[in-house]
């Protein structure tokens, strides 16, 4: 029997408008889904759903990648460095093989010599940061633009897309406020809105991952790797070639990711441009449960929180109203399923929440700045439970060993 | 015999490690036309001054201290990643209570130390409860609540009457008075004072290899990581374990913000270092989880950081050490690893014989 997963998406995905579109009238917070808060959010989505997508390879074939915050720091500067010489076309090329190499010297780390692959993982961290601090202030320091934590900038630009025809009428809707319908046009205008090349690119890489891992031979075998590489063997898969390709895709998408942020984000590579994405990316992909339709929601909830702590003040106040009411709502499914304590807890929470809301009348960026750790650890404590990763991940395999 | 082929085995590792990072480096530092032989002489130059000296015992004291707290979850299979943002909220609660205690140090010291420990192990705690009532991964947790804690820091410093302003445009909790702070010890040819922590962390060091070899505990730890099922099968309550160790480790984590806040800033501002809770793994992972091997991994690694400090004079950027410190990680990791091959294949082999002999003795 096969689960119809598609009508409950977009329900979850139409309940969750509407409740935007409750949120924004009541709040008055006409921002939370406007054509630009949309496009900025997709776009701060698109780098964290890549290094998601690679903890999803990595994690798939059963390795466990901590290190895709430092693929992707060796991303940033490959772009960066390649780019400011060569173009951006080139940099984008040189962010995924340096991220790949990234991945490569992981798996040897962890498939090759099967060490811990969450103190593999530190290690990668910490080899990328130092490497491109040190190459930085070694190669760009004398640049002419340049600095000792950031290259000159980038030459060239990716293209990118407006749907006017699409995205200008909606825009116009969008503005005139009307319950419900202003929020979806807002939604799909800011979809065809200064569509960077990458964020295509990205959201075909989630199509094809699906498409590759759960409808081929190739990621079936990938996927046995990490469900039970001792059976996989058996039957004649090659598992430490599938864990090697793994996680190399892994560090090429994190790679990517990087290059998202030093080309499209920003123009140039800078220190800690990365700021803890990777790791957010691995929050996604786990609060996606290991599946790449849900860490694209993920990514998406994400970049939607951090763009409105860059916005409008009056955003944030809309977006503790918005996690209210879903915590309300959340809270009566529990109760309405016989969950009893569970629907009580979420309850008093929201009780809390909504009297905060309703005694202050701005709240602090710091309230956006945690919201997307705290939503995660919330739906991780909720859903630990019914989450199912990869039944090997994170255990080293040696080849001939029983287990 | 026996015992000197354990010793030697165990030092063959970490020395096989530090040699190839050094060449790796030198590797990379020839390879952008640099003199390895400059550089190193220049660091060795620099770190052997008096001065620098005491800059790396207080440097070392933080990072043994913060290993110690990783090590104690290592020890059973628990991945603390969360000592960073452990001891950043334990270091601010103690400076916040610290500033405005006018008691004498013998009593404001243990005060702000109790403060630190049970703010970072409640802070803990609450990935030791994720972890034993709901099932959450204590590596994505922790993660999410050094995020956590960093927002909440900053909320506090910036818009609370926490924070004060203690220069111009720079908001930090009020500065401990003299009496709370930490005095310290300063070498001859030398004005840098040394931390009088140090003489705490060396407290918990030999705290910790009581507790972990000569508490039924620490047996239970040590056999929790060794072998779960075996555990729970003798009796240990696996739950109270990760909980207790959670909190156990945390409350050593908030000890880390402390050398620097009682020995030199005497202010906890948004400035404060950030990133002693990740060297705490790597150095963890070095030492091997061992009293004396962290103690030599935090004393490396400090020298490393200090003695970079004056590189950049010579034309090479400093951050060549972070190179340096990551490839010994993978290294040293590596390298146990073969060592370990090779001597669970010793043992097949001496098996193999001593069974062969006896039949051919039969």
């Amino acid at each position: 029997m096969k689960k119809r997963v598609l009508p409950r998406v977009l329900l979850l995905l139409s309940g969750g408008l509407l409740l935007l579109s409750i949120t924004r009238v009541l709040s008055g917070a006409n921002d939370l889904t406007s054509t630009g808060t949309m496009s900025a959010a997709f776009g701060l989505a698109v780098p964290i759903g890549l290094a998601g997508l690679g903890g999803l390879w990595s994690e798939r074939a059963g390795v466990a990648n901590i290190g895709l915050e430092g693929m992707m720091i060796l991303g940033t500067f490959g772009a960066g460095w390649a780019g400011w010489q060569y173009g951006a076309w080139v940099g984008l090329i040189t962010a995924v093989i340096f991220g790949a190499l990234g991945g490569l010297l992981f798996g040897v780390a962890t498939v090759t010599f099967g060490v811990d692959q969450i103190v593999a993982g530190t290690a990668i961290n910490i080899l990328g940061l130092g490497l491109t601090q040190f190459l930085a202030k070694l190669l760009f320091t004398t640049a002419p633009g340049g600095g000792a934590t950031q290259s000159p900038l980038i030459y060239g630009e990716l293209p990118t897309f407006s749907v006017s025809a699409i995205s200008s009428p909606l825009t116009q809707l969008q503005q005139k406020n009307w319950f419900l319908i202003s929020d979806v046009s807002g939604m799909i205008s800011g979809l065809f809105y200064q569509l960077s090349l990458l964020t295509i690119l990205t959201v075909a890489l989630f199509g094809l991952t699906k498409w590759i891992l759960w409808r081929t031979a190739f990621g079936l075998r990938l996927r046995s790797a990490g469900e039970n590489p001792w059976a996989a063997e058996s039957l004649g898969v090659r598992v430490n070639l599938y864990k090697y390709l793994a996680v190399t895709i892994s560090g090429a998408l994190a790679g990517l990711a990087g290059a998202y942020l030093a080309i499209v984000a920003t123009g140039v590579y800078r220190g800690g441009q990365t700021a803890g994405r990777g790791f957010i990316g691995l929050a996604t992909m786990i609060f996606g449960n290991w599946r790449p339709g849900g860490t694209a929601v993920g990514a998406a909830i994400f970049g939607y929180i951090d763009t409105l702590q860059l916005r409008d003040d009056a955003n944030i106040r809309g977006l503790v109203l918005f996690g209210t009411l879903l915590i309300v709502v959340i809270a009566l499914l529990l109760l309405k399923s016989g969950r009893r304590n569970s629907g009580i807890a979420f309850m008093l929470f929201g009780i809390v929440m909504g009297s905060a809301f309703l005694s202050a009348n701005s709240f602090p960026p710091e309230v956006a700045q945690v919201a997307p750790y705290l939503t995660t650890l919330i739906v991780l404590a909720t859903a630990a439970q019914r989450l199912r990763p990869p039944s090997a991940d994170g255990i080293p395999y040696r080849k001939g060993e029983t287990h | 015999m026996n015992y000197l082929r354990r010793a030697g085995s165990s030092l063959v590792a970490p020395l096989l490690a530090l040699v190839l990072a050094m060449a790796v480096t030198s590797i990379i530092l020839v390879a952008f036309g640099s003199d390895v032989g400059t550089v190193f002489q220049q660091m060795w130059f620099y770190g052997s001054q008096a001065s620098s000296i005491a800059l790396i015992l207080n440097l070392a004291t933080t990072y043994y201290l913060s290993a110690i707290a990783v090590a104690i979850g290592f020890k059973m299979n628990l991945f603390n990643i969360g000592v960073n943002g452990q001891y950043l909220l334990g270091g601010m609660a103690a400076a916040a209570v610290a500033g405005h205690l006018s008691l004498p140090g013998y009593l404001a010291i243990p005060i702000t130390m109790l403060v630190a420990i049970v703010v970072a192990a409640l802070w803990a705690g609450i990935a030791g409860w994720l972890k034993v009532s709901r099932g959450v991964s204590e590596v994505i947790s922790t993660i999410m609540l050094n995020f956590i804690a960093l927002g909440i820091i900053s909320y506090t410093i910036i818009r609370t009457n926490i924070g004060e302003e203690i220069a111009v445009n720079v908001r930090g909790t009020r500065k401990i008075p003299t009496s709370g702070q930490m005095p310290g010890f300063t070498f001859p040819n030398s004005d840098t004072q040394v931390y009088g922590f140090i003489f705490i962390a060396l407290f918990v060091g030999i705290g910790y290899w009581f507790i972990l070899n000569r508490t039924r505990f620490g047996y239970d730890l040590r056999a929790s990581g060794m072998s779960p099922s075996a555990a729970v099968a003798s009796g240990v309550d696996s739950k109270k374990m990760i909980a207790i160790t959670m909190l156990i480790s945390g409350g050593i984590a908030g000890l880390v913000a402390l050398p620097d806040l009682l020995g030199s800033s005497h202010t906890y501002t948004l400035n404060f270092p950030n990133g002693y809770g990740f060297t705490g793994i790597a150095i963890a992972l070095i030492g091997r989880n061992n009293p004396l091997g962290i103690a030599f991994g935090a004393l490396l690694w400090a020298f490393l950081d200090v003695s970079s400090q004056q590189l950049d004079l010579v034309g090479v950027p400093q951050e060549i050490v972070t190179i340096l410190q990551g490839v010994t990680v993978l290294a040293v990791v590596i390298a146990y690893e073969i060592v370990r091959r090779n001597k669970v294949k010793a043992q097949q082999r001496d098996v193999g014989l001593a069974l062969a002999t006896q039949e051919a003795g039969a």
